[in-house]
Order: structure tokens, then sequence, then C-alpha cells
């Protein structure tokens, strides 16, 4: 007979056809509330309770020395010598990784325009904001890092007082290299080098941070309510500045409008909320403004890449060398730091392409600017912008065709090895190029193109292709020497005595849908209805210590653990089936709510057997425990899913406008657990990928002030700016995972700009301008198309 | 000090009559969450853009943070929770957004359904073309806007139908989970 011990085996999807919910797509059950606005974000929590209100006073200059911060009597004012927590410490084990601390509140000295330096406290936010208005802060001001360029100058100011082992400034300086690099580069038939860049980027969730803190009268304990990708992470992270043991502290997350990124990292605010909420013994509210977000909710992206292909005559790629520099602002992140983009985008290249040698040379300059943090894609969108331009590049100095150059590079068997060590599993490169290709006639595009030009009108098509990577575990994460090494998912998962299931996870989704797709992978190892399964997350009292959700992980890691999960359990019920019904374990199957001898129509209801496993225990066969319960940790080393996206546009000459006429995307996710919410994930993204190709960017002007703080000056596309995107599915089935499920989270926002750009410098062809810089606003593009023009005109 | 500049206003807000002590630089939109309890009005930029406070004043789409609770006396007000019928049936739109996945994080969601659900009574038969330019009034970060057009363009086909067939979903969910 089966017990609990045994190790039960993973049932395929397939084998359970007759049931499965995985593959289906079943309404939300996260909608309901949603719709009705009957949602609980933090600001309704805040609204809803007598608390008090925080503001803060930002500092107004990009760098500065503090000299005094002073407010009229009855003001509450806390300023960092109020403060007895010790600074946040974001840490990577590598020797190029110098430690840079994050001061709770601006101490001495002042590092970008929007830190904060001072709190003040009302009963309304309005009357905290008329305090914020009474505070004077006298700052002295002193020279600004504001560029890059600015960062590495001869005698430049330093951001921080720290020796880095390189360069003034020079926060990760960090390079990888293969043998054979050096060989193969000058065995090459042609070298060929192109540079793209990204401004910065905002991920502006339409809900900005906020958090809640209540004190428990009785145990002095902390809850938090907090808008957080990481619940436990930050938690550690508090416990460890404010100097106080975790069980003190309570973090939860309520529904949360929208992350991508910019709600992973701890908020220094929230040690301020702690700190006064326990001193006053009541609660405290923050509620960030929207031009608070822009200026201090974390930036990403601005980044330079310079390529160098190695290629062979018949257009292989040989050998790549990379030259990468990130401004990743003033201070570092928790627990990420200022590493993630820098280092992801030297791992990651050369993305979907075999190239057996590479050598890559990373660094993170820092400046007086907002610090960055990770945004939905970290680096991906901007590497995927430097390989896709590079192939194009490389396809005209070649004579090769821009499909053809792709086909003869993306890696075609698997499990491939990259030069980095990242392992691509079985995806289907050569497939999505070929179905994107034969969708939107690709090869005649030329004829189109050709007929609109003589009507004046210049039409462009361009295309990306990348590889995603997802679902990461602490292997991953380990070789990329974070101090905090997450990775593993654990769930806890049982039955309660009327045979619904109750799921306690560590991802903390926001706007996923996890809590339906998890209860379709728990449905079909157990043979219960999807709405018999309740998912918990988001509550440190209530979940298993887990990282989150980030790195388009949850599904994947969190649906593995729950697969694992509900197989131990299905076990758990057959063992006892067997026994109510005096026959073999191996007999039943769970199907419709039942558990069945196979073949027959010999059954009882789960809900039976969970009542007995609770209130009958004494009937229970020996070896197995009292309830119904099982816990599993799943951690995978990661998996790659893959896409092709087109995007055909018009580019305007005479004002420099782009319009999107056509947007495809071949998406191979593996097994999708809901459909309609897969494409919604994709569709958000690309979304995102239009804003950062075409409209959105964060300006700093040379004194290091922000200029972008507004919805009128950081522009988000509307609905006017989104095309149709037509989406065609491929389903590589992978065994690097359990559920066979790919991360799909990232993927638009990568391959967006990449098409686009491609598109755009297609239609520009004519002109012989180019744009390498995004977002390629209409400027970038007049600009683009001078610039050619004057050199046409010198060399006449 | 603020007790003095407060004044009573009355609120006609779904049909309830609210009778709240603000200040009269008070938003709507705030008043709303504060003082009438109804938080499913969300504030995303409380600067006229984003549309995620979109209210209805005498049937127009306001944004509820660029107009003051006091400039709605006297006026009939409806939110996202008026949009429910009776017993919490859901109102069209909100019935093809969940079909239509047309909501992912759900915090623009309120405004979307609020600026629909008026542009279709008042517009019965909409085309694309008109319900982008209505809709690109308000952002979304999450959906990528097509599931929203989507949901909008099916819920005018029902709404001009027979309001009396909706159908309820495939997978009525038990509930909603706990997030503490």
């Amino acid at each position: 007979m089966a017990c609990a011990q045994t190790t039960p085996t993973v049932e395929s999807t397939k084998s359970q056809a007759s049931q499965a919910w995985v593959g289906r797509t079943i309404p939300r059950v996260e909608d309901p509330p949603l719709l009705c606005g009957q949602g609980t974000f933090v600001a309704d929590i805040a609204a809803g309770d007598n608390c008090l209100y925080a503001a803060f006073i930002r500092s107004s200059v990009a760098s500065g020395r503090l000299v005094s911060v002073t407010a009229p009597p009855g003001v509450h004012l806390v300023v960092a010598a109020d403060l007895t927590a010790k600074p946040i410490r974001p840490l990577l084990l590598r020797p190029e990784y110098v430690p840079i601390d994050m001061p709770i509140l601006a101490d001495e000295v002042v590092r970008f325009v929007g830190e904060p330096v001072a709190a003040v406290f009302g009963r309304t936010q309005a009357e905290a904001e008329d305090a914020a208005e009474q505070v004077q802060v006298e700052i002295d001001r002193l020279p600004a890092v504001v560029s890059v360029a600015d960062a590495l100058a001869d005698g430049a100011p330093l951001v921080h007082p720290v020796h880095f082992p390189t360069d003034p400034n020079v926060a990760i300086d960090a390079r990888r290299e293969t043998d054979g690099f050096h060989a193969a580069m000058k065995a090459a038939d042609r070298r060929i080098s192109i540079q793209v860049s990204c401004g910065r980027q905002s991920a502006m969730p339409m809900e900005a941070r906020a958090s809640h803190v209540s004190i428990d009268r009785s145990t002095g304990r902390i809850t938090l309510t907090t808008t957080a990708q990481m619940p436990h992470v930050i938690r550690t992270g508090l416990c460890d500045s404010l100097g106080i043991p975790e069980d003190q502290l309570r973090v939860v997350v309520p529904d949360v409008g929208g992350a991508f990124g910019a709600k992973q990292p701890l908020a220094r605010e929230d040690v301020v909320l702690i700190h006064v909420a326990r001193q006053l013994g009541r609660s405290v509210a923050w509620i960030e403004t929207r031009e608070e977000n822009f200026l201090a909710a974390w930036h990403s992206r601005e980044q330079v890449y310079q390529l160098t292909g190695g290629f062979s005559t018949d257009g292989t790629l040989l050998c790549l060398q990379s030259e990468i520099t990130s401004d990743v602002g003033a201070y570092s992140c928790y627990p990420v730091t200022f590493g993630v983009e820098a280092l992801m985008a030297m791992n990651e290249l050369p993305g979907p392409y075999a190239c057996p040698e590479y050598s890559g040379h990373s660094r993170a300059i820092l400046t007086n600017k907002c610090p960055v943090a990770p945004y939905r894609g970290v680096a991906r969108p901007v590497l995927t912008m430097a390989m896709e331009r590079l192939m194009e590049v490389a396809a005209a100095e070649l004579g090769l065709g821009r499909v053809e150059i792709r086909l003869k590079n993306v890696v075609k068997e698997y499990p491939h090895r990259q030069a980095t060590g990242f392992v691509i599993d079985p995806s289907s490169h050569v497939e999505a190029l070929e179905q994107a290709v034969a969708a939107t006639d690709f090869d005649a595009h030329a004829r189109r193109k050709e007929e609109a030009a003589k009507h004046g009108r210049l039409l462009g098509i361009g295309m990306s292709v990348f590889s995603e990577s997802s679902g990461f575990g602490t292997s991953a994460f380990a070789e990329r020497k974070m101090a905090i090494t997450p990775g593993y998912e654990k769930v806890q998962m049982s039955f309660d005595p009327s045979g619904n299931v109750v799921l306690r996870i560590g991802a903390s989704p926001h706007g996923q849908g996890l809590r339906t797709t998890l209860s379709q992978i728990v449905a079909d190892e157990l043979g219960v209805d999807p709405s018999r399964v309740r998912v918990i997350h988001s509550d440190t009292d209530a979940t298993p210590y887990g990282w989150g959700t980030f790195a388009s992980r949850s599904l994947v890691i969190a649906g593995g653990a729950s697969k694992l999960a509900g197989a131990k359990l299905r076990e758990q019920i057959k063992a006892i089936a067997a026994s109510m019904l005096e026959c073999d374990a191996r007999d039943i199957r769970l199907r419709d709510g039942n558990a069945e001898v196979t073949g027959t129509s010999v059954r009882v209801s789960i809900d039976e057997i969970a009542r007995l496993a609770h209130h009958n225990s004494q009937l229970l066969p020996e070896g197995l425990d009292v309830g119904l319960d099982a816990t599993a940790t799943y951690d995978p080393k990661g998996t790659f899913s893959n896409s092709v996206h087109v995007a055909e546009v018009e580019v305007d000459p005479a004002t420099g406008q782009t319009t999107i006429l056509r947007y495809l995307v071949i998406e191979d996710a593996g097994v999708m657990v809901n459909p309609q919410i897969v494409e919604g994930q994709i569709r958000g993204g690309v979304a995102q990928g239009i804003g950062n190709a075409l409209y959105e960017e964060l300006l700093y002007d040379e004194r290091g002030v922000l200029t972008t703080t507004s919805l009128l000056d950081f522009l988000p596309p509307t609905m006017a700016e989104v095309p149709t995107i037509e989406i065609q599915h491929l389903e590589t089935i992978s065994d690097f995972t359990v559920t066979g499920a790919k991360g799909v989270g990232e993927g638009g926002t990568m391959g967006a700009p990449a098409a686009i750009l491609n598109a755009i410098n297609d239609a520009l062809a004519s002109t012989g301008g180019a744009v390498t810089h995004v977002p390629a606003t209409p400027q970038r593009v007049r600009e683009a198309i001078r610039q050619a023009q004057r050199g046409k005109e010198e060399s006449a | 000090m603020t007790e003095n500049r407060t004044r009573t206003v009355r609120l006609q807000v779904n049909g309830e009559r609210h009778e709240v002590n603000l200040e009269p630089r008070k938003s709507l939109a705030d008043a709303l969450r504060e003082d009438c309890g109804l938080t499913g009005t969300h504030l995303g930029c409380e600067h006229g853009v984003c549309g995620t406070c979109t209210v209805l004043v005498d049937g127009k789409p306001v944004r509820g943070c660029l107009i003051f609770a006091v400039q709605a006396e006297g006026r009939s007000v409806r939110t996202v929770e008026g949009l429910t019928g009776d017993n919490n049936k859901l109102h069209p739109v909100q019935q093809a957004f969940t079909e239509h996945h047309g909501l992912q994080c759900g915090f623009c969601t309120p405004g979307f359904v609020v600026l629909a659900a008026s542009y279709l009574e008042e517009n019965p038969r909409p085309t694309e073309d008109e319900l982008r330019e209505v809709l690109s009034s308000n952002l979304c970060r999450c959906t990528g806007y097509q599931n929203i057009l989507d949901a909008v363009m099916s819920a005018a086909k029902v709404m001009d139908g027979d309001q009396a067939t909706i159908a309820t979903p495939a997978n009525e969910p038990s509930g909603t989970s706990t997030t503490g």
C-alpha cells in the first residue's frame, strides 16, 4: 500500500486528458472583485483606517551637502538623525563589487533629485502635504555626475567616497572570455560592429508605491501592508535594517496595481514608517504620488551596447565581442543590486544564436540619478535590440537575406550550451522564424515598400528573434554570486475537512492570474474542480518562505512545486480510498471529485475522504498521518521560451512620426496552462515594448534635475498607439520543467524595441539614415534623416 | 485647524445620499474614497491624465481627481460600485472584461469599465475606431489594450441585443482567495 513517505511520480498532463484543466482558458478567479470596485489595494486599507499619513521631503538637487532641515513647531519632522536603523546594504559576493550603503534618509549628503531627506506626518494626506510645505531644507550644491561621460571624466566628482578596484564611479567592471575568442576573431572573414542604446525607462505601474504600518497592541508585532513583489525577502531586509527578529514583522501584500520589477526592491521609506508607527503606537501610511514615483521609484535600461561580430563570408557568426555600459544611478537596490542589468546583459549574449566564442565586458557606472532596478525584461530588451541590429547590418554587408542570416545562426540542436554557460532547452527557433516569415509574407514586403515609395511613403518591416530565460532556480542565481540567492519555491497544500484545497505559496502575484493558473494545475493533479482550490499568497504569516514574483518565474516554479505537492496528496487520497473501497491503491484514479476504481462505478468522493482524514483518523490506513497535507519544493535550473516578433511600420519623412501598421508575435511557451492569460502577458509586454521603442523616456537636464515627472512628459502608449497584436503559438515540450510550461512574463518587452527599430531603419534605408537609440522619437528619426542628407551633400 | 475650513456637502452616489464634512479643496475622488467608503475609484496620477479615477457626474465621465467634491453637490454621481446590478450581477461591460481578459492587476479597471459603460449607454453601436478614440483617454499598463477593446465591442453587442440574456461565467468562482 502506498504511504505518505513514498515519493510519487508526476503524471504527465496528457495521461489525465479526460479532465485536463491545464491548457484551457477559464475565467480568472481574481476578476469579479476587481471589476466591481471591491479590490483591496494599500490605499484602500489606509482610507478605511484612522491612520497618520506620511509625506516625504526630497532633495531638489542632484548632489550636495545637507546643511539643515527645519520645520516650525507643531510639525512632526523625522530626519536621518532621528533614526537608529542601519543603512540598506545590498550585496554581491564578487571581487569587483564594492558594497555601497543606502541610508534610510539622506544623511549629510544628497545624491539624486528625489532622494528622501525627511518625513512629516498628518491626519490626512493633504495635512501631511501642508506640513511638508513648511519644511526648510538647506543644501550646499556640489558638482553632479549626470552622465556616464561625466562619471568617467578625469577628475570627476565621486558619487560615493569608496575605492573601486578599477576606475572611480565604476561600481561593476565584469569580464568574461572564452579561450578561443581571440583566435576566432582574428580568423573571421569579416568583423562587423554596431552600437545601440536605450534611454532611461520607468516601469510606471498604474498604482504607485504605497505602504501601511500597524502595530498589534498586545504583542507589539508590526504589520507592514505594502506594494511589494518579494514579501519574505523585504521582511529580511527591513528586519536587518531595524535590528529586530523576523518574527516581529509581518509583511502582507494585498492587491497590487502592477509592478513590473519596480516594486521588487526594498523601499527605504518603509523603514521610516515602521520607526514612526512603533514610536507613536499607531498606524501610519504612505501613498506615493506619481511625481515621487517618477523621481525615486527606480529607473532602468539606460544602457549602451557595442557589439563586434566575427563572421565568415557565408554569414556564420563565429565569435562575438560586447562592450556594455549601464548608467545605474546613485545607489544599489536590495536585494538584487545594481548588477542586475549589467551582469545579465553580459551573460545572456548572444541570445538565441549559436556562437562558440565570446568576449564580454560590462560596466555599471554610478551617477547622481535615481537608482536602477529590474524592469520587465531586464537588460534583454536592449540586448535583443543589439543582436538584432548586428544581424541586420551583417546581412546588408555580407549581401545576405535578413531571414537567411538568422536562420543560419539560430540554435538548432537542443539542449544547447551557450559560451556563457546557459543551457537552452528544447525550443523552436527555426520553426518560429519560418512561421513568422510565412505569416507576414516577409520576403514580399520589398514589393509593398517599393510601391509605397512611388507615393512618397516610407514603409519598413523588421523582426526580432530571441529566447526568454525564465524559471531560474537557485543554481542560476548562485552563479551571479548574490549574497541572497533566490530560486526555489516551496508550497504547502492541504485539504480542509469539507474537501476544499488550500494552497499556500511563496510567490507573490500582482495581476498575472496565478491563483487561476495554479488552481488549474492542482485541479488536474487531484481530480477536483479548480474552483475548489484556494491559493493563499503574499502574507509572511500565512505562507512558506519564498522569493515572490519576478523574472518570469512564478508559474514555472510555484506551478512546478504545486504539481509535485499535488502528486504527493494524490497518493495519500488513493491510499485512503483503497482502504475504504478495499482495493489496491494502484487501481484508484481521481476524477471529477471522486476516487474511483478504474473501469468500475465503485467510487468514494474526495469530500468524504477529506472528512475521514480529519474526523475519523482511527480509520486511516497504517502509516498515514492525520489530515491531508503535503509540502513540496521545486528548484529548476531554468527554461527558455522563444519568440519571433515582426513589426511593419510607416515612417512619415516630414515629421519623423512612426506608425505601426502590423504587429505579429510567434510565441513558444511550451505548455500553456491558460492560453488567454499567456496571450495577455504577451500583449501587455509588447505594449510596454512599444512605449520603450517610440515614446517613453526619463530625461534629466544638465544639472541632474528630472524633467519628466508627470504623465504629460513621460508618455506610455494609449489604445490609440497600440495596434492589434497578432499571436501564433508553437508548443515545444521541454523536460526542463515538471509542468512543461515556460515563462512568458517578459518576452513582449524584449522583442518589441528590436523589431520596431529594425522596421524603422528598413523604412529609412532609402534616405541613408539610421536610428540606433530608443525611444525613436520623431525628433530622433528626423535627425537621422537630416544627418544622412548632410552626409550626402558633403560628399557631393 | 482644518476643521474650521470644512463644510457639509450632500452627495448623491449610486442612488444613495451621503452627507459628509469636507474641505472645499478635497477632490471628488478623495471624498468618494475617504468619506463615502467607496474605494473602487482609484487614483493613478492625480493630474488628470491616466483616467483611473473616472466617475460619472450626471451621466458624463469626469476625472475624479480634477473635480472638487463640492462641485458635485446636487448632481448625480455614479461609480464602479454602482455598475453592478441587483444580486451582484455584473454589468455587461464588467462581464465582457472577465470573458475577454480585459484586466490583469485591476487597478485601472474601474476607470475603464465606468467610461465604457457610459459610452455604450449613449452610443449603442460604436465602431472600433470610435472606441479606440474614446478609450484612449485612459491608461492601462498591463493588458496592451486589445482585450479591453474586444471586451467593450462584445459588451456593445450584448447591450444592444438583449440585456436580459447575459450569460453567467462558465466557471463561476467560488469566492476570492485571501491575501491576508
